[in-house]
């Protein structure tokens, strides 16, 4: 791309009074120049990616003293902690989170069940909602309309999840205890559904865009042909635009597996093994929020924390792969390139 | 240029200030009465600086051990374990002071007709064997237990003294600190809570039966002359001996005007 011919007069004035590298110079330096620029953003861009796998090397470190050393493992192991055990004589073999006792106890099953209760609820509540919505915003709102909602909900956003939480522990738990008549006040559905304002916004905007982005002829093609707006809208745009919206139900997930603050403060923090949605819940980032404080470097307590975190990086990225491969074997199947 | 300097100055000079703070962790139930105690001690004694912080006594004692505090707040006392720590890793025990008296209340709403209960009831209610309040001279309705994170001496207090060891139902949901408790006991027809005395505004206290059979609220004669089954001591936690700005905070908590404090927080005198 260094073309010889745009090197200025005066230069080959010079190469004729004796340097004749003079041009090759130049060249010289715009390439290394160039190199130069390369590398660093390649080493920018690398930063990102040796962040995450350093964060995982730290966190799964910190978590091997629980298979290794000695302390750790008379205090629990792998079998302690996903199978039922019975604590009192007499008593039905149960699944205890009580790290902090005579005899510490970690189960962690209780903690999966919560998370996957909490999840549950948040995605029935937000998916439909911010599903329906981008759809108004692409194919039915007038265009002013759009202009305000895209914004408005995009702040929804923006409100830190600190203060929606406060706002499910006062309000929204006496609202949905008078409604629902729950015998709990604070309990899966309340953190479900607060946890659903953060996700709609991250699944609004991201299927919004993939909505807009499928082809006006798609629309066209399908009104010509004599079908109603409705119809459009949710059997020729909606499924063109489904690996965007399966993305972006995908992405919501990932949020609403990993919010800590709005369960910390209005999920009850019980560690409940049941299916009841009205049951309190202890989910696996809030059990790290609440007992990190007191935990001593390097106990069992400790490791098993951590674990609680590898478990959850594992968790999401099981998770992000299924659904990746299932939305690309749906376009391939929408797309008609299937074997 | 010299507006950066300005900024630098301003941003390393406070650091430079704070290096003679006394850090104070630990006890959510003392927190506020460890911020009061900090802001008359400063203002009797200007250039001094004292951070407070809560957290739960778990948490105060686990900063002692690893380093990060001069002072814990605990409304427990420190088991030996974690004593041992202390001396494992800084070849001296803890040092431990108790600063105030306290009553562990027991709260329910209101509405709630109960008046007293037994400490067995109470542990039977805790440990999830009775489930209903009609059980214990209640109305007919599911008893909805509220208690605190385990990283508070709170917790383990109640644990080692009203359960006997037992761990706590599953349903026990658990708030990070008393207010929350009691937040969530005023808000809830049929909970039952427990905390410190000092933070029992909007809910009812209930009399606990006491070893002469009589119920007793927890007021400031029940708890100093022991009637009050759960009183309970406040203490202060240093590694050694007390030294220094450390030593100097812990005599104005318990001279004459650091003990009224206690006294306008709702505690009651360590004397």
């Amino acid at each position: 791309m260094i073309e010889p011919a745009s090197v200025p007069p005066d230069t080959t004035a010079a190469a004729a009074a004796g340097e004749g590298d003079r041009p090759l110079l130049a060249i010289r330096r715009r390439q290394l120049r160039e190199t130069a620029i390369e590398v660093a953003v390649t080493a920018v861009a690398l930063t990102g990616i040796a962040a995450v796998v350093l964060i995982f090397v730290f966190v799964g470190r910190e978590a091997l003293p629980l298979f290794t050393s000695e302390e750790a493992r008379q205090e629990t192991d792998l079998a302690r902690m996903f199978l039922a055990q019975t604590w009192r004589e007499g008593r039905a073999a149960t699944f205890t989170w009580q790290p902090v006792s005579d005899v510490p106890k970690y189960s962690m099953i209780p903690l999966f069940v919560g998370t996957l209760k909490v999840t549950f609820v948040a995605m029935a509540v937000a998916a439909p909602v911010g599903i329906a919505a981008a759809v108004f915003a692409s194919e039915f709102a007038p265009r002013r309309l759009r202009e305000v909602l895209k914004p408005t909900i995009e702040l929804l956003a923006g409100i830190p999840s600190v203060v929606i939480g406060f706002f499910a522990l006062l309000v929204m738990a006496t609202f949905l205890q008078d409604t629902f008549g729950f015998s709990f006040r604070l309990n899966a559905v309340v953190a479900g559904v607060a946890l659903a304002l953060t996700v709609v916004p991250v699944i609004f905007t991201v299927s919004e865009d993939a909505l807009t982005a499928v082809p006006r002829a798609y629309r066209e093609a399908s009104l010509a042909l004599g079908a109603t707006r409705w119809e459009t809208a949710f059997r020729v745009v909606l499924p063109a635009a489904a690996p965007g919206v399966l993305a972006a139900v995908v992405l919501g997930f990932g949020r609403s597996i990993g919010e800590t603050m709005i369960v910390l403060m209005a999920s009850g923090n019980a560690a409940i093994t049941s299916l009841s949605l009205g049951d309190s819940v202890r989910t696996l980032p809030a059990t790290i929020a609440a007992e990190m404080g007191e935990v001593v470097f390097g106990g069992a307590h400790y490791s098993v924390l951590f674990f609680i975190g590898v478990e959850l990086f594992l968790f999401t990225f099981v998770l992000n792969t299924l659904a990746t491969t299932f939305v690309r074997r749906l376009v391939r199947r929408m797309s008609g390139t299937a074997a | 240029m010299k507006r950066f300097f300005l900024a630098l100055a301003v941003t390393v000079l406070p650091a430079l200030a704070s290096a003679q703070a006394v850090t104070v962790k630990g006890s959510d139930t003392m927190v506020i009465l460890s911020q009061r105690w900090a802001e008359n001690y400063m203002k009797a004694n200007p250039g001094k600086r004292v951070q407070v912080t809560g957290g739960g006594s778990g948490v105060g004692i686990a900063a002692l051990i690893n380093g990060t505090t001069d002072v814990a707040n605990a409304s427990r006392a420190m088991k030996e374990a974690e004593k041992a720590r202390v001396r494992d890793r800084y070849n001296v025990l803890p040092t431990e002071i108790p600063v105030a008296k306290d009553g562990l209340a027991v709260y329910v709403n209101e509405s709630n007709p109960i008046e007293q209960l037994t400490l067995d009831q109470l542990r039977k209610i805790y440990a999830g064997d009775v489930t209903n309040w009609k059980d214990v001279g209640g109305p007919d309705a599911k008893i909805v237990l509220y208690s605190r994170e385990n990283s508070s001496g709170t917790y383990v207090f109640f644990k080692d003294n009203v359960l006997k060891g037992d761990d706590f139902a599953a349903a026990a949901q658990t708030l990070p600190g008393t207010a929350a408790v009691v937040n969530a006991t005023a808000k809830e027809k049929f909970g039952i809570g427990y905390g410190g005395a000092a933070y029992a505004k909007g809910v009812k206290e209930v009399k606990l039966v006491g070893k002469d059979g009589q119920a007793y609220l927890p007021s400031a004669e029940n708890v100093a002359s022991g009637k009050y089954p759960l009183a309970r001591d406040l203490f202060v936690y240093t590694r050694g001996k007390p030294s220094g700005e450390a030593k100097a905070f812990i005599e104005f908590c318990l001279s004459p005007e650091g003990q009224a404090v206690v006294t306008t927080v709702g505690y009651f005198p360590v004397k």
